[in-house]
């Protein structure tokens, strides 16, 4: 008897859990049809889910029209890159902060995540000149820069949280027996904290990657990643929902799959000292 | 001597690549049909100039706007040729953002444009952007909807000749609506017809000394008719309609009439994205009792911003992409019907091209018939059309679109909206400056 209800139960999840999932993945799904329709199928009411004309004209069109491969050179280069630094950055910080805390440490975390609150365009001009002088306008350098310093305080938050699961006497044994500082984090801290390093640096280059603000406002022709891209596609006046769609699916297309292959990772991570 | 030498390379180094540099123009444009195919004629401008490459950022409207605006403002550099609005023209030369084109070439030909598109992109004579096509709004309707509804429109209509016809060509049980209109909010989106209609009731913005009229009975006359229209003849959920989502709605046969931008011609007459291809009248913008046929104008303009250091490329290229000799070269690549249409006078005097489009006549009757230094009626210290070319406007009208986007959707009165628009912009003109 109680085991029917277990089955019964565990259908009910299994429904609820798939069509949450369908619902949460519907608009990838979406735009990835969208993307093989032609431009009057796109936005025929009412909509055609699957049986209509399959073309790859868009595909085709977008190829023709930009470099493809430029902008996903540029958004690699950009998320990896800022992530990595970021990571370098929080590492030690969070360390800091999770493993001889002060007084202050509470405020100083605050301090760090209220740089997020203030809306970007607030400082766009500001930080627009700073980078004309400087020469860093249109170049990797300058959105790296940028995207490492807007998402350090994630990163370094996301770290203290996990640092803060590790014993403190781990560390103490260690440097009982003569590591040295550097040893510490490096030999000890890190590898303990792999699970949490990773499913930050998987989250981090996720947020770089969809960073839209800057990443269009800093750059021109040289730096613009693949949001520079999907934006050459929409029109206000004349129909683009197909070829916009092409676009996305395939700036979408790298990140969609490397989070599929490091989703255990990504998972493991964020629930990470759930269980205690 | 080895410090020198390594000096020596190092100058050499930056000489050459200041040198590479000088001949790579950077230039940002909005994604269109006419812009793409420029693009994809890139080849014969770096033919003809071998020394000067072409690099493209092509960018959404508002993304660009928002781009290329900081950039010139800072003085940024980044662009050497900008697609900039008849809105910005005026406002940019007058800040000295713009350099003036003194530089085109012979052939050129700056008394070949079309005069209302020529004052809307010189200020004080000197042209500061230089057009590559224009438009202005026009009435577009179903002839054989039409004539099932036993009605006929004239070449010049009036506001109640549209109704009139617009409510009998409607068969909510078919889903043909007689009439579309944008209500999307947004200064480029339903405040340009709005604006427009205005103006054609005889309406302003604000008067000589800056005051806004929205309560003035023509502003009431022409949103009340608006709303009253479009609730009896238009689709549903028309607040969220823009030029696109009408333009579907058109080309998929649901429209009887769509009042709106003249390059929308090409589009629903294009058999192949459109099912109602053969089945198009045009007429002018209606009237509404005063001689006033919205003056509704626009171009997408070549403007090349002071902090260039390429200027004299620059303006090669501009001449390229905006003389006559660019029209021919599309038609031989594409056909007539595809040039860039609203800008030279020479294009409408073409046999060709009126053969190609049959739109052409009307577009230019549109097109002449909208005067952007006198936009209204009655005085105004402004120009523009279906804008007014004042730097508050893009937030102002965004925001007294969304009321009248409000009032069409029926969550708010026509009254209320107007007096909350005229609160809002007697707000912020306030705060501007404008109103002591």
């Amino acid at each position: 008897m109680a085991r029917s209800v277990t089955t019964q139960r565990k259908l009910t999840f299994t429904i609820l859990g798939w069509a949450i999932g369908l619902l949460i993945f519907f608009p990838i799904l979406w735009t990835f049809l969208t993307s093989f329709k032609t431009e009057g199928t796109a936005v025929a009411t009412p909509p055609q889910f699957l049986f209509f004309d399959w073309t790859l004209e868009n595909y085709h069109e977008v190829q023709s029209r930009s470099d493809y491969m430029k902008h996903v050179t540029n958004s690699v280069v950009i998320s990896v890159g800022s992530t990595l630094i970021g990571l370098a950055l929080a590492i030690p910080a969070a360390w800091a902060m999770a493993f001889s805390p002060t007084k202050r440490t509470k405020d100083v975390l605050m301090w760090m995540l209220s740089t997020k609150m203030m809306p970007p365009v607030g400082v766009l001009v500001p930080l627009y000149l700073i980078f004309r002088d400087w020469g860093l306008l249109d170049t990797r350098l300058g959105l790296v820069a940028v995207l490492t310093m807007i998402n350090l305080p994630i990163i370094v938050w996301m770290l203290y949280t996990y640092f803060k699961e590790i014993p403190g006497e781990i560390l103490e044994a260690a440097r009982m027996d003569g590591a040295s500082l550097m040893k510490e984090i490096v030999y000890v801290l890190t590898p303990m904290a792999v699970p949490g390093i990773a499913s930050t640096m998987l989250l981090n280059i996720i947020l770089a990657w969809n960073e839209a603000f800057w990443t269009l406002n800093l750059t021109a022709a040289n730096a613009a990643p693949l949001t520079a891209f999907i934006a050459s596609y929409s029109s206000p006046e004349g129909l683009f929902w197909a070829k916009l769609s092409a676009a996305s699916t395939m700036a979408i297309a790298p990140i969609l799959i490397m989070g599929w292959f490091s989703q255990k990772q990504l998972v493991r991570g964020l629930t990470f000292g759930a269980v205690k | 001597m080895l410090s020198r030498t390594l000096l020596l390379g190092a100058a050499s180094v930056l000489a050459m690549s200041s040198f590479a540099h000088a001949e790579t123009l950077t230039i940002a444009t909005v994604n269109n049909g006419d812009m793409v195919r420029m693009q994809k004629l890139t080849e014969d401008f770096t033919k003809k100039n071998p020394d000067i490459q072409l690099e493209w950022v092509t960018l959404e409207e508002n993304v660009l706007r928002q781009r290329v605006t900081t950039d010139i403002a800072t003085k940024g550099g980044q662009y050497d040729v900008m697609t900039i609005g008849t809105y910005e023209v005026p406002i940019w030369a007058k800040q000295g953002w713009l350099l003036p084109l003194d530089g085109l070439g012979a052939d050129y030909d700056k008394a070949d444009l079309l005069p209302a598109i020529d004052a809307a992109v010189s200020v004080d004579g000197k042209l500061y952007a230089s057009p590559f096509y224009g438009e202005s709004a026009m009435v577009m309707y179903r002839t054989d909807l039409a004539e099932k509804a036993g009605v006929k429109i004239s070449e010049k209509p009036t506001w109640d000749e549209i109704a009139d016809a617009a409510k009998k060509m409607t068969d909510k049980s078919t889903e043909t609506y007689g009439i579309c209109l944008r209500g999307k909010a947004g200064w480029g989106e339903n405040m340009a017809l709005l604006t427009a209609m205005s103006n054609s009731f005889g309406g302003r913005w604000f008067d000589e000394k800056w005051q806004p009229q929205f309560d003035q009975p023509e502003w009431k006359k022409a949103l009340t008719f608006y709303v009253d229209l479009m609730k009896e003849a238009g689709p549903p959920g028309a607040s969220s309609n823009g030029f696109n989502e009408n333009l579907a709605l058109f080309q998929t046969g649901k429209c009887g009439i769509w009042i709106d931008a003249t390059v929308a011609a090409s589009f629903v007459t294009n058999p192949k994205d459109s099912k109602v291809a053969d089945k198009v009248g045009y007429a002018l913008f209606p009237t509404g009792g005063v001689e006033n046929h919205g003056n509704w104008l626009w171009a997408w303009n070549l403007g090349i911003p002071a902090g260039t250091k390429k200027a004299e490329a620059a303006q090669k290229f501009v001449s390229w992409a905006t003389d006559k000799a660019y029209t021919e070269l599309v038609a031989s690549k594409e056909g007539w019907a595809n040039v860039p249409p609203g800008t030279r006078k020479s294009l409408y005097a073409n046999p060709e091209y009126e053969k190609a489009a049959p739109f052409a006549k009307i577009t230019l009757d549109a097109m002449n018939a909208a005067n952007t230094t006198k936009p209204t009626v009655k005085p105004v210290p402004y120009t523009g059309g279906q804008f007014v070319a004042i730097p508050e406007f893009q937030g102002i009208g965004t925001a007294v679109g969304q009321q009248f986007s409000a009032a069409l959707a029926g969550s708010m009165k026509v009254d209320q909206a107007l007096q909350s628009a005229q609160a809002l912009t007697t707000r912020e003109m306030t705060k501007g400056g404008y109103i002591k």
